[in-house]
């Protein structure tokens, strides 16, 4: 709403981290809630406040991580749309200042800066204040409000009061003109706050715009029709000076020059020392399908349906694909499409990327990672990296502290690398920093946490593609090229490892893959599509499996790898990046083959009627053979809550 | 003007009226989406119109109850104008929340009765779900839905949409009248329990109407399956003209160009 003249929010992503909800009560500092209860209140909270402004939350990720016991991370996103010819704002001297929608309290004074302080067990009762206490439905009427109001063309600049409340809103705005602002017009939740309160004060769901004087009538007026509270607090000038007064008192006066620009560059110091963790020795098995259904139930790869569903993932009426997908509506979708303008086939495609573990091993590559992943779902359900733009939001410890302050530079140089090899701006992104929790033994420093989120545009959404096994018959490929790289995956993981070997990403045949496969999309060669990110190629050929209601059957000598890979479990579980299982029909073969004969491939099996997940390996026998239900039970019992 | 025209009734919370509007449109009529405060400031605007819709969403937040507030908007300071308007034969839908708000208003399962006799209440399994149900169309007593096809797939996206009724005596009395228009069933059209009903509604009833057939309330958005790509499966199933939800708006303007001469 406060980006350019202000757009219409279309759609919602939700990100969260949170410590296993499985955590045994004695391992709880005090101070700290446990990780269940934040969990079910984060989507409770999530649920009414997104259900109730009418945004679809279309896509998300839950991610587990003991360490973020302390400091859970919740990352909730919006894509809005906005007519090109709304993107500029500026406000001109003698507009009033308006702040439209819900009255200012107590809460949230200091939120900013809350978000960014290491906590401990007193933070509870010390910072309770600076947690804003929203309301869903101020909010919606001042969205209602506000867009009829942009149209009407009745204020020409606006900002959200975020961070800083007013003092920020108000500062951006008038930082080249100078400002006088009266505080105790502001409206308020209730008597008693201080000027300083009321002027940093974060409370929810408050704009502030410029509106000409000629227009502040009509302005007025059109928000009191729709019970919306507008209520001029000052007026912008020309004297590049930032004026506070409280009843015609002087309570505060700055140069905006010297407001904005005035603090001093810091320099930090950075270092970086790669960590060697133990490389694992596991002996080689002839059965991988407890493997398989270890990680499956894995908390990051189990089934997140219990809080898809609670969110309205199909209001604004736009859907194409949806999260859950497949037979009975329930299989992981990679990426969600919507069509936001009505009636329009053009399509927004939002993905996300993370994985903080890589991270502890090589925060370069956990960056390049997250990039393919959010990259590879785009191109998965029918997308092309033509028109892809990115978000980075970084969640780190404290960053005055060198060795976290290098794996952050560490992963930004990621950032940079391959985002410019891709042709993927960054168009946006967020930090939090010094997210660690102090105890009296000890110091919980959250992973260095890196979400990508990637936006795309679809000129025909009839093309996308979902990740559901399709029909008997169908030939399943393994698209790009699988290393030894079981460092960070989930493998090790969920045997108690974390390993080296963190996968690496090669832009320059990522892209050629994903372009090949986007053709192949185009074309309408593809009939389901589904990436390899945790658990690597076993965890996505079982979820097509299950979730379309086949089974599939593999054979692991014919995939792609570098080098010779000679054990059965490197080549099902290796989280190698740019990497796709693809479902082909028989007749479309040659034509697929022929778009992606220069790109690495095998050709590894199909979907068969029985409902078996089947997988050859080298030696030619079965190396997993499970029924595809009892894998689809192992995968949605751990959140069937 | 030779459309029907459509009110759709918006306030603060309300999130469905910008995509009910486009189904009304795609079906051949003329929308206007109207704040409830306009149109209490000139309620005779209601005449011009053959279709009042009440859309989905969360109006003033459903604080105190689903609906509750804009059903006593319409209750206290609407009902002869709406009582006028279901006499001239004309239509009124509300969706979800418009659904539950037509209750509370007392506007179903009858206009006339002396005190609220049915509600939509709490999901059996406490929380919002968006889920996608069957409906079998057990009536033809309403305009919107033409009794006896096959069961029709739409979204239900809700935390209250348990309907319940006062006693026996009252769901035996809109079961005989054939009030209940639409039944949450399985794939093959047969009764079955949660998820298949995805609130606990008793009998299964997921859209009642009131006695004279003209005023319908349903818990499933129709608005939502237009397109054929709305369809949760259509990547699987392959695309079809229309969703399943058009119909509904279909037949509800074909409902207004058989009875009214538009002008």
């Amino acid at each position: 709403m406060g980006t350019g003249l202000g757009g219409k929010p279309i759609l919602n992503t939700d990100v969260f981290c949170f410590a296993p909800p499985d955590t045994l009560q004695e391992k709880i500092p005090p101070g700290v809630l446990h990780p269940k209860r934040i969990f079910r209140g984060v989507v409770a909270g999530v649920r009414d406040y997104g259900n109730r402004t009418g945004i679809p939350t279309a896509n998300g990720a839950l991610y587990f991580d003991e360490r973020y016991l302390g400091n859970p991370i919740v990352f909730c996103g919006t894509v809005g749309l906005i007519p090109k010819d709304m993107c500029e704002k500026n406000a001109n001297p003698g507009d009033a200042i308006v702040v439209v929608g819900g009255r200012t309290g107590r809460d949230g004074i200091h939120g900013a800066t809350f978000s960014s302080v290491e906590l401990h067990e007193k933070s509870e009762q010390t910072s309770g204040g600076a947690v804003q206490i929203g309301n869903a439905i101020t909010e919606k009427a001042l969205l209602d409000v506000l867009l009829q109001a942009r149209d009407k063309g009745l204020y020409h600049c606006i900002t959200d009061c975020g961070a800083g409340g007013l003092s920020s809103a108000v500062g951006e705005m008038g930082q080249d003109l100078g400002a006088v602002v009266n505080l105790e017009k502001v409206p308020l939740k209730y008597e008693g706050l201080s000027y300083t309160e009321i002027w940093i004060s974060e409370a929810q769901e408050r704009m502030v715009i410029a509106v000409a004087p000629e227009k502040e009538a009509e302005l007025l007026t059109l928000c009191k029709s729709e019970n919306v509270e507008a209520t001029v607090i000052g007026r912008f000038t020309n004297d590049k000076t930032l004026r506070l007064f409280y009843n015609a008192q002087p309570v505060g006066e700055i140069d905006m020059d010297f407001l904005h620009n005035g603090i001093p560059r810091l320099e930090r110091k950075a270092t970086w020392h790669k960590t060697v963790f133990e490389e694992p020795n596991m002996p080689e098995k002839g059965d991988y399908g407890v493997d398989l259904k270890k990680i499956l139930s894995a908390w990051n790869v189990c089934s997140k349906e219990w809080v898809i569903r609670q969110y309205d993932h199909e209001v604004q009426g736009g859907s194409v694909l949806k999260p859950l997908q497949g037979v009975n509506n329930d299989g992981p979708g990679d990426a969600c499409i919507i069509t936001p303008v009505l009636g329009s086939r053009k399509g927004i495609i939002v993905s996300n990327g993370m994985n903080p573990r890589y991270g502890d091993i090589e925060p370069y590559n956990m960056a390049a990672s997250a990039i393919d992943e959010a990259l590879r779902q785009i191109i998965a359900v029918g997308g092309n990296l033509g028109q892809v733009a990115l978000l980075d939001n970084f969640c780190w410890g404290n960053t005055n502290k060198p060795d976290r302050l290098g794996s952050l530079v560490k992963t930004a140089q990621g950032c940079y690398d391959v985002a410019v090899a891709y042709g993927t701006p960054f168009i946006s992104g967020k930090d939090s920093l010094n997210n660690e929790f102090i105890t009296e033994k000890e110091t919980i420093v959250i992973p260095p946490t890196l979400l990508i989120s990637a936006v795309a545009v679809m000129d025909d959404v009839r093309k996308a593609i979902s990740m559901d096994a399709k029909a008997p018959g169908n030939l399943i490929y393994l698209v790009g090229l699988t290393r030894p790289e079981l460092g960070g995956s989930h493998y090790y993981h969920v045997h108690g490892y974390k390993g080296n070997n963190v996968p690496t990403v090669d832009t320059a045949l990522g892209k050629k893959i994903m372009d090949a496969l986007s053709r192949a999309t185009e074309w309408r060669t593809v009939r389901s599509c589904h990436d390899c990110s945790e658990g690597g190629l076993a965890v996505a050929a079982a979820e097509m499996a299950f979730s379309g209601g086949y089974g599939i059957t593999i054979d692991l000598k014919v995939v792609a790898t570098e080098g010779v890979i000679h054990r059965n479990d490197t080549l099902l579980f290796s989280e190698s990046n740019t990497r796709f299982v693809v479902e082909v029909q028989p007749e479309h073969r040659q034509q697929f083959e022929d778009i992606i004969k220069d790109i690495p491939h095998g050709l590894l099996g199909k979907v068969t009627p029985e409902p078996q997940f089947k997988v050859y390996g080298l030696n030619n026998k079965t190396v997993i053979n499970e029924n595809i239900y009892d894998l689809k039970e192992t995968w949605q019992a751990p959140l069937r809550w | 003007m030779t459309k029907p025209k459509i009110i759709i009734i918006r306030t603060a919370g309300t999130n469905c009226n910008q995509e009910t509007g486009y189904a009304f449109e795609r079906a051949g009529a003329q929308v206007d989406v109207v704040h409830i405060n306009s149109l209490l400031a000139n309620k005779k605007v209601l005449n011009d119109y053959h279709v009042l819709a009440l859309p989905g969403g969360f109006s003033y937040g459903d604080d105190i109850s689903a609906g509750k507030i804009l059903a006593n908007q319409i209750k206290y300071h609407l009902l002869d104008n709406v009582k006028t308007f279901i006499r001239e034969k004309k239509l009124i839908i509300g969706i979800c929340n418009g659904f539950q708000v037509l209750v509370k208003a007392g506007l179903l399962p009858s206009v006339d009765m002396q005190q609220q006799d049915v509600t939509l209440t709490f999901n059996d399994s406490n929380k919002f779900e968006d889920r996608w149900v069957y409906l079998k169309v057990c009536s033809g007593k309403s305009a919107f839905f033409k009794e006896g096809s096959a069961p029709i797939y739409l979204p239900v996206a809700h935390g209250e949409g348990k309907f319940i009724t006062r006693d026996q005596g009252v769901l035996d009395k809109i079961v005989m009248n054939r009030q209940v228009i639409l039944k949450y069933v399985d794939e093959n059209g047969e009764d079955a329990g949660y998820p298949w009903n995805p609130n606990g509604s008793i009998q299964n009833i997921a859209a009642l109407c009131d006695s004279t057939g003209q005023v319908l309330g349903m818990m499933p958005h129709p608005e939502r399956h237009l397109e054929p790509t709305q369809h949760p499966r259509w990547t699987r199933e392959g695309l079809r003209e229309w969703g399943d939800g058009f119909v509904f708006f279909k037949n509800a303007v074909d409902y207004i160009k058989q009875n009214f001469t538009i002008r």
